[in-house]
């Protein structure tokens, strides 16, 4: 177990550093001149070859990636070329809205999405298996900035329950956190809650079928016990692949929701930074939301052993 | 010997009467019970016997009230066990009644345990479910059953996932599970037929013991007539949802009253080995030279490990022979198999098929050989594509060769003919086939390319006992016709007796005893090879001849 973590930690390297080749030459590789774009149309020539000289764009290619990398591994991302703060500030400042979001996300997901798909796979072809797989149809095929209006139009506009944007740190209480987060987490899970409720119901129809069911049954073990102790468990390891290959919809997902609900997150500094071609807060965005992808991917893959004792590194 | 015990007067525990079982909702279509009635006595063991699709497993399911929901429901009949009407409970009643009145145990215990759950809280779990006893009673109880099913090392198994247990441990813990709150009735469903004989063995007396112990009526479904001997007090034969005879077993292997039982017992293969077969000597199509296969596997953290997989395996094979290599599960017989098939590259010696030693050779140079050397896999249902039509299946081979697509057909024709299928069988596809049907063309298929040598892999494991002999009947008609080559694989002692010239035994990767069928089988040398005999259900019994074999 232990040399497997290591050699999975390990091959996280590589892929992170292939990342950060490709959003090294996201700037290189645009077509003119980087200290160009990043001057913008005003700038004199001595101007541009201040901004070369700062970028050492003069170096050749390789020195400037490494030189690069390296500010990365001192947390030095560079400075926003709009507000001049350190990028590092300016991601850190926008990084516990979203994180809160998301994991306020996975958990609505979670309680929703997999009781859904075993009650399904339980009453499989009647109206509640039915009523789960129009919803997830309904979840996947509807853009999630549609959901968000339309939520915010139910709830707040015509109900008034919740106020309809901003944002509360959970450090200034869970209630007044709730209050403006439910909605954009309800948002930010209608697709997920569609893929993984669908992931259960197929993983529990598999292991409905399987001969230790039906041991379970001949003990005299009843329906909930059955489903939720025996079925569940063994249903766990496709359910926790897709919620980790999903989480790729989520951070899209943030994008749009923080958005439209106003919230100050890492999305909204996406939206912000791609507008106003901000290239070194893009860079350390892609870099960010690409090494949580892996590391959620990672925390996963090791977690395969404690749902099932025979998978074994 | 044959148990037979006479128990007319211990209490009834089950009484069936005139039970009915129909496709739900279908009632248009034949009932798949036709109204069967049989009762057991306390102690008494009943087997129900028949062939795949005779209803037998229905009848059980149907008494533990685990018909498939949607697929299966009882019309009519009487379910009584102790008197009540099993039929007349409540889903909750049942439900209470499951492991403490009436226990079942299945077929595959590979399966059968829940793989994520420690085999003792799969056990606890009964007692959670039907009793109120303490945390460290419930744990003594569940010690001491597992005791008493001959587990060893009972501690360690107790923690232990199924996975890390043997399929009879596994058995024994299914019936630990089934036996730990003394019900009436045990159920068995072919709880023997995934395991080795000699595991076999043990788990049959394990039951018997148990039995005796507590009394317990046992309701025993198999389709083995060496295992019904072994354990049968009473025998029900079924067919097509009718029970057709039943008696006490004595009974119904000595006088069999109706046809069906008298054929069934005439397919059983005798244990006893046949003629050994003179034929011309022709030199060897296939030898293997000390050939072996050993798997290494290791990582650059972990220490590296080694199986030998087979190990020293020589032989020579004549054209219209028939090799038998047999063995139990993890014995290497089915490594050797792939090894000469080059399904696998061997580590060790040499595979010379008509003078070319194959045993290293790429892909690209195997290929002209591999129309040599073809093969019958264990499971007609798998081996087959679905989606195939027959046709394609069978003339993919010759096509792969440069054969002419129209004569390619019409030999495919005239091999469906030998195998007993009709011609437009070309144009249908697997599903609409029997078991018996698809091992035929699978048969059909192998010798398609007029392969030398036909390999054989449990290809008949899986057939009912009579349709098993008519695809044994069929390979030696195409061996006498052909004059091909047979390795034939199986852990059957009894059909390696009536279809082998030579054979191998083989036990944990190295050949134990080698040597003519009949000496071989009937003269045994090594330990091993006299245990499987002695292991082999109902040898005591010559079941064609209706008598008792003379040791």
């Amino acid at each position: 177990m232990l040399s497997y973590t290591i050699k999975r930690v390990l091959s996280v390297v590589p892929i992170l550093l292939l990342v950060s080749v490709f959003v090294f030459l996201l700037l290189r590789l645009t077509p003119g001149d980087p200290a160009a774009i990043i001057a913008g149309d005003q700038a004199t020539p001595e101007q541009l070859e201040r901004i070369r000289e700062a970028m050492g764009l003069n170096q050749p290619i390789l020195t400037q990636y490494l030189s690069w990398v390296g500010g990365i591994m001192r947390g030095d991302f560079g400075t926003s070329l709009i507000s001049n703060v350190p990028v590092l500030d300016l991601v850190s400042q926008r990084v516990m809205p979203s994180v809160s979001l998301a994991v306020l996300t996975m958990l609505i997901t979670v309680l929703l999405a997999i009781p859904m798909g075993v009650i399904a796979a339980w009453k499989h072809r009647t109206w509640a298996d039915y009523l789960v797989m129009s919803f997830s149809v309904l979840g996947f095929s509807v853009p999630v900035f549609l959901v968000g209006y339309v939520l915010l139009l139910i709830f707040s506009v015509k109900l008034g329950w919740f106020p309809p944007q901003g944002y509360r740190p959970l450090s200034g209480g869970l209630m007044p956190f709730l209050d403006r987060a439910i909605l954009p987490a309800l948002t930010l899970a209608s697709i997920y809650i569609a893929l993984i409720a669908r992931m259960t119901r197929a993983a529990m129809l598999d292991v409905l079928n399987e001969d230790y069911i039906r041991t379970a049954r001949a003990k005299g073990v009843g329906e909930r016990r059955l489903l939720f102790v025996h079925a569940l468990k063994n249903a766990a390891v496709p359910i926790a692949t897709i919620i980790g290959a999903g989480f790729a919809l989520l951070i899209s997902g943030v994008v749009v929701t923080e958005t439209i609900f106003n919230i100050p997150g890492i999305g909204r500094l996406t939206v912000d930074a791609v507008l106003a071609r901000d290239y070194p807060v893009i860079q350390a965005l892609i870099l960010l939301t690409a090494g949580l992808y892996v590391f959620v991917n990672l925390l996963i893959d090791l977690s395969y052993p404690l749902f099932d004792p025979r998978i074994r590194y | 010997m044959l148990r037979n015990r006479d128990l007319t007067d211990a209490p009834e525990v089950l009484r069936i009467r005139d039970l009915v079982v129909e496709l739900t909702g279908n009632t248009t279509a034949p009932p798949v019970l036709k109204g069967i009635s049989f009762d057991i006595r306390r102690g008494e063991t009943v087997c129900l016997v028949g062939e795949s699709g005779s209803g037998k497993s229905v009848t059980s399911l149907a008494t533990m009230g685990l018909l498939p929901k949607g697929a299966l429901s009882v019309r009519s009949g009487q379910i009584l066990l102790d008197g009540q009407d099993l039929l007349a409970c409540s889903a909750r009643q049942m439900k209470q009644k499951r492991a403490k009145n009436l226990a079942m145990i299945f077929q595959e215990p590979m399966t059968a345990l829940n793989p994520v759950m420690k085999v003792g809280a799969q056990i606890v779990e009964v007692l959670d479910l039907h009793t109120d006893l303490s945390a460290s009673e419930k744990r003594a109880k569940v010690i001491d059953i597992m005791e008493q099913v001959h587990l060893p090392d009972v501690a360690r198994i107790f923690d232990s996932y199924p996975h890390q247990l043997s399929g009879g441990q596994r058995q024994r813990i299914m019936i630990a599970m089934a036996l730990i709150l003394e019900p009436a009735l045990l159920i068995a469903d072919e709880p023997t037929t995934a395991l080795d004989v000699t595991t076999q063995k043990q788990i049959l007396a394990l039951i018997a013991e148990l039995q005796a112990r507590h009394g317990t009526a046992v309701l025993f479904i198999t389709h083995d007539m060496g295992v019904v001997a072994e354990i049968a007090d009473r025998v029900c034969v079924m067919r097509h949802g009718e029970i057709l005879e039943t008696g006490p077993i004595r009974q119904v292997l000595e006088a069999p009253h109706h046809g069906y039982t008298q054929a069934l017992l005439g397919a059983v293969p005798s244990l006893v080995p046949r003629a050994a077969r003179v034929l011309a000597e022709k030199p060897p199509i296939l030898i293997a030279k000390a050939l072996g296969k050993t798997y290494r596997s290791g990582s650059v953290f972990g220490k590296k490990t080694e199986i030998r997989a087979s190990h020293d395996v020589n032989f020579d094979l004549s054209p219209g022979r028939t090799l038998g290599i047999v063995g139990e599960s993890g014995s290497g017989k089915t490594t050797v198999a792939r090894s000469i098939m080059r399904l696998i590259e061997p580590t060790a010696g040499q595979i010379l098929l008509d003078g070319d030693d194959i045993a290293h050779l790429s892909t690209a140079a195997m290929k002209p050989q591999r129309r040599k050397l073809q093969v019958v896999f264990q499971d007609p249902f798998r081996s087959l594509n679905p989606r195939w039509t027959i046709a394609r299946s069978l003339t993919e081979g010759p096509l792969n060769y440069g054969v002419p697509y129209d004569k390619a057909i019409a030999e495919a024709k005239r091999l469906l003919r030998i195998v007993s299928l009709p011609e437009d069988a070309l144009k249908r596809y697997p599903h609409q086939f029997s078991g018996g049907q698809r091992q035929r063309i699978a048969i059909a298929r192998a010798v398609m390319l007029e392969p030398e040598v036909l390999v054989a892999d449990e290809a008949v494991s899986a057939l009912d006992v009579s349709v098993q002999a008519q695809v044994l009947d069929l390979l030696a008609e195409l061996q006498r016709q052909t004059g091909i080559a047979i390795i034939f694989i199986t852990h059957d002692l009894r059909v390696a007796a009536q279809i082998c010239d030579e054979v191998l035994v083989m036990k944990r990767g190295e050949v134990v005893e080698q040597g003519p069928a009949a000496q071989v089988l009937h003269d045994p040398q090594h330990d091993y090879t006299r245990a499987l005999i002695h292991a082999a259900p109902g040898r005591f019994w010559d079941f064609a001849a209706r008598t008792p074999l003379s040791a």
